[in-house]
């Protein structure tokens, strides 16, 4: 077959390199960049906006007393397998991603769905600091201070209606900036979902600061889940889309290996996870020596259960792990 | 008596010498976080000295098995003397893993490893790959050689090649999600088993042919 090109058609070499087009912004951006070192010194003070910025946030009462974990640590050391399956990938490749702008979806069973801001969802005069123990799947946990509006506030705005039983989160999708999605680790985008009286509970909190500061990259910016009685993976970070359901929606983990991961995963030490125990933990960042080698305890609920046992009652957590 | 750097007598201590490195660089990151300091070890330092240990004692253990592909590229027959020293480091590394795993993880507590081993897949996988590996361990002496006879020596051997695949599939079971590590190892212990397959098929047909000729 002879295959003969119309005038139109471009060949192989004339075409832009697929990498300089998807670079093409920061390929204007490093001229911007230039130029502004041409710039006064003045001008190059406005670098500034790289710097996290600092967030006000009112004390809350849910906020536990014990050692914080150091921020380095925190902001280091964590699971988040769009950047890679190592600990230290998400802050080593967790800039790339690009947080502003940033769009939410909401979906589903609502009156008010659309497209929104992280404006939109986070008022700054309902912003918290809650200190909570996040319990990693792993059995390492952390004492972190988050900054956040509670998840209920913020869903009822989209006044889910009647039908609305359950409600699923999405993280960004985008292997150009999250090298960790080119490979199939998990089932991308990575999905989550909480029932409506999970969500609506006054714990659950959507967080958007860590350590007085906004979130990093790495730690799920510019918006992100905190269940803190349950393990860190249900904890989704940065959230794309709020789908309201009525059926169970599908997550990431249970879709990858539902004998070991459940819809619920609340922090159980009673329910080994099936290759290592759960009933105890690592305390990351102890800081002395000998406390490297220590472990504490796993609480059931991570120690939230004065307030959050009573939504499961009757349901048999062993089978609904 | 001048030495060359191709002598095996300075190829050997310098062969020595970079397979320490490995735990000389973990001794040295332990010294950091023993002065209070955080290393390259980072947060949680257990869990990566574990990874680390076992990370490393794959890919010696990998490395054993490269010799002969190798040889056959470069054609430079003295490479599999090396091979002893790579093995018995291969062992030196998981031994270290395994008690990195027992005595860091489970605080030498002898029924949690007991349970371990019956209920979790990749430590059963594990620990098998570990207990073969002792009988080539201990027949690796110039002696245990000679008594066993180089057939029933090499017979024994063998068993290097399952007792890397099992080190790969302790790998996949401890993995979370499908990461790409576990595949890279399966990969290159294929393609170094796949070396000898074809090898051994080559050389029948070789024969074959001159067999056809004749």
């Amino acid at each position: 077959m002879i295959k003969i090109s119309k005038p139109w058609q471009l060949s192989e070499n004339q075409c832009t390199p697929e990498k300089l087009y998807l670079n093409r912004r920061q390929i204007i951006g490093s001229i911007g960049l230039t130029s502004s070192l041409l710039a006064t010194e003045a001008q190059a003070k406005t670098k500034s906006a790289t710097t996290p910025l600092q967030l006000t946030a009112k004390a809350s009462e849910w906020s536990i007393t014990d050692p914080q974990t150091p921020e380095a640590m925190a902001t280091s050391y964590n699971n988040f397998y769009e950047f890679g399956t190592d600990k230290t990938d998400p802050a080593k490749y967790a800039k790339a991603m690009t947080t502003d702008p940033w769009t939410i979806t909401v979906e589903g069973e609502a009156n008010k769905t659309g497209t929104y801001s992280v404006q939109d969802l986070i008022r700054p005069d309902e912003l918290e600091e809650r200190i909570y123990r996040l319990r990693c799947v792993e059995a390492w946990s952390m004492v972190i201070p988050w900054i956040g509006v509670p998840l209920r506030k913020i869903l009822a705005r989209f006044e889910p209606n009647s039908s609305a039983k359950y409600v699923q989160f999405e993280t960004k999708f985008e292997p150009s900036q999250m090298r960790g999605t080119r490979w199939p680790v998990l089932d991308w985008p990575y999905v989550e979902g909480l029932r409506m009286d999970e969500a609506m509970h006054d714990l659950t909190l959507m967080a958007v600061g860590m350590y007085g500061r906004e979130l990093p990259n790495q730690n799920g910016a510019p918006l992100r889940l905190i269940v803190p009685w349950k393990y860190g993976f249900k904890s989704i970070k940065s959230i794309v889309k709020i789908r309201f359901t009525s059926k169970q929606p599908s997550t990431s983990w249970e879709k990858s290996a539902p004998r070991e991961y459940g819809f619920y995963s609340n922090v159980n030490p009673d329910v080994d996870h099936p290759r290592w125990s759960q009933a105890t933990e690592r305390v990351i960042g102890g800081g002395s020596f000998s406390s490297l080698f220590s472990r504490r305890k796993t609480d059931p609920f991570n120690g939230y259960g004065s307030a959050v046992a009573e939504i499961y009652a009757g349901m048999n957590l062993k089978r609904n792990f | 008596m001048k030495l060359h750097l191709t002598d095996m007598r300075v190829l050997k201590p310098l062969l020595f010498f970079g397979l320490s490195l490995p735990l000389l660089w973990l001794l040295w990151q332990w010294g950091l976080l023993f002065t209070g300091k955080t290393g390259a070890l980072g947060a949680n330092p257990i869990e990566a000295t574990n990874r680390f240990l076992g990370d490393t004692a794959l890919r010696i253990l990998l490395l054993t098995l490269a010799i002969t592909p190798i040889r056959d590229v470069i054609k430079w027959a003295p490479i599999t003397r090396f091979r002893r020293m790579i093995g018995l480091f291969a062992f030196f590394y998981v031994s270290l893993h395994l008690v990195s795993y027992f005595g860091m993880d489970l605080l030498f507590s002898v029924t949690a490893l007991l349970k371990d081993i019956a209920k979790r897949t990749y430590i059963t996988l594990g620990m098998t790959g570990f207990v073969l590996l002792i009988p080539l361990a201990l027949t690796s002496t110039n002696t245990m050689i000679r008594r066993l006879g180089p057939k029933r020596w090499n017979r024994l051997h063998k068993l290097v090649y399952l007792i890397a695949l099992l080190g790969v599939l302790h790998y996949f079971f401890m993995t979370k999600g499908n990461q790409p590590g576990p595949w890279l190892h399966l990969g290159i212990l294929l393609l170094l088993l796949g070396w000898r397959v074809v090898k051994s098929n080559s050389l029948y047909k070789f024969n074959g042919i001159k067999i056809a000729r004749r």
